[in-house]
């Protein structure tokens, strides 16, 4: 496997050297890796624009010893000019990847699923679908979810009993009955675990009617409960620009 | 591994941007090979770098007064600003004798992903500087990447209700490349900002 191709988004770059950078990519089938660009900060460099943070590429590379080196690279999707110029989606696109990265804890481990959801998230950005702070929100849930934290929005995560129940537990994996609850349980409004059970199931119909107070309430939970199962929360989370 | 003396000379020169543990050992032995003479003028030269070198505190260059050259020198335009990421970037911009205003050093980029928000910048220092000033044009200078982007973005956001003209450099082709191997991006960056040609 000396020369390989296969698509990826950048989720991260570094300078390396002179004129050389190191690109953190999440690949399709390769997981995440990090690859050396040689020579792209040049202003004649053969890659140009197309190796930046949130580029969606078509990329042939060469297996190194530490590295892999990035040695063609063509652009599928350009998202960056979209979300570059509005200062609130590059905020957003920039928490979507460091979640991936975190979400992909180790390297070449294909991730087919938690791929698929950030070009669609970072699609439906650059595209201004719907409201960054919904997106960004209901792309944390349903990576949780494909990591295997998805909280539980109606029955009771301890007990299984039917819901919705009035309280939210970080600890305990999402709703939980009377009987179950932990002293340290949220009571959110029932409006904001509904707005939450929409962003995780894909019904947006139901999510762009919600009220700001809910839309607040829930980005909250959504933070503490990442926060809580990924250890340590992302450093650019605090930095997103919502409404 | 080397004992003692050595050892710790070439693990701080590992440290140094760029160089790996076989450059820092060449260099720790160049180091031990040379006159003595040499190498107190070097360690001469990065004391006093340290000890003299400090930030513009107008623009945030790095300079050894209070105020750096450009700064001190009256006869720059007063009225135009040219806001740039980091210092190098004022001597880049320099070197081509097209700019007579003053600059102001951001000291970075925005970047959320490595935890740089806008306060991590030297943004507060720029809005008091062109409440105080007769600064009437501002040219962001960011770098041309995505980074650079964004943070030209949230400038012209803030900076919108000054009422000041305020300005992007250019992007396009760059000059002696081919066409071929242009990106998609550059391209139409380089069609947008097309100029009529004088017949």
């Amino acid at each position: 496997m000396a020369v390989y191709r296969d698509q990826a988004v950048v989720l991260r770059t570094q300078k390396l050297g002179e004129a050389d950078r190191i690109i953190t990519l999440f690949t399709k089938e390769h997981g995440r890796l990090r690859a050396v660009a040689k020579g792209v900060r040049r202003t004649k460099s053969k890659f140009g624009a197309r190796l930046e943070p949130t580029s969606f590429v078509d990329l042939q590379l060469y297996a190194g010893k530490t590295f892999d080196i990035v040695t063609q690279a063509q652009s599928i999707e350009n998202f960056g000019e979209a979300l570059a110029t509005d200062y609130k989606n590059w905020t957003t696109a920039n928490s979507i990847l460091e979640a991936a990265e975190r979400f992909t804890e180790n390297e070449h481990e294909p991730a087919l699923q938690q791929f698929n959801l950030v070009v669609g998230a970072l699609r439906a950005l650059a595209h201004d679908t719907y409201d960054s702070s919904l997106i960004l929100d209901a792309y944390l849930l349903r990576s949780l979810g494909v990591a295997g934290f998805a909280p539980s929005m109606t029955t009771c995560s301890k007990c299984d009993l039917p819901g919705p129940h009035k309280y939210f537990s970080l600890v305990g994996g999402g709703s939980v009955c009377v009987d179950c609850r932990p002293s340290a349980a949220a009571t959110p409004a029932p409006q904001t675990l509904s707005l939450m059970a929409n962003l995780m199931t894909g019904d947006w119909n139901g999510a762009v009617e919600s009220e700001p107070r809910s839309r607040r309430e829930a980005s909250g939970l959504i933070a503490a409960y990442l926060q809580w199962h990924l250890e340590r929360g992302l450093r650019s989370l605090p930095l997103v620009e919502r409404i | 591994m080397y004992e003692g003396a050595i050892q710790d000379l070439i693990d701080e020169l590992g440290r140094l941007p760029g160089i790996g543990p076989k450059s820092a050992q060449r260099i720790a032995f160049h180091i031990i090979q040379s006159e003595r003479v040499d190498i107190s003028r070097l360690t001469d030269a990065l004391r006093t770098v340290k000890e003299r070198v400090k930030f513009c505190t107008e623009c945030g260059n790095i300079t050894e007064e209070e105020l750096c050259r450009i700064c001190r020198d009256p006869r720059r335009d007063q009225t135009a600003i040219c806001v740039v990421e980091e210092s190098k970037d004022v001597i880049s911009i320099e070197k081509t004798r097209e700019f007579r205003g003053k600059y102001h050093v951001l000291g970075g980029a925005i970047s959320p992903i490595d935890g740089i928000g806008p306060e991590n910048l030297r943004i507060r220092e720029l809005m008091v500087r062109l409440a105080s000033t007769e600064i009437q044009e501002i040219i962001i200078a960011t770098d041309p990447n995505l980074e650079g982007e964004a943070t030209a973005a949230y400038l012209a956001r803030a900076l919108k209700p000054l009422g000041m003209k305020v300005s992007r450099l250019a992007s396009g082709l760059p000059v002696g490349g081919d066409l071929e191997y242009a990106d998609e991006i550059t391209l139409g960056r380089a069609f947008e900002g097309r100029r009529t040609l004088d017949s």
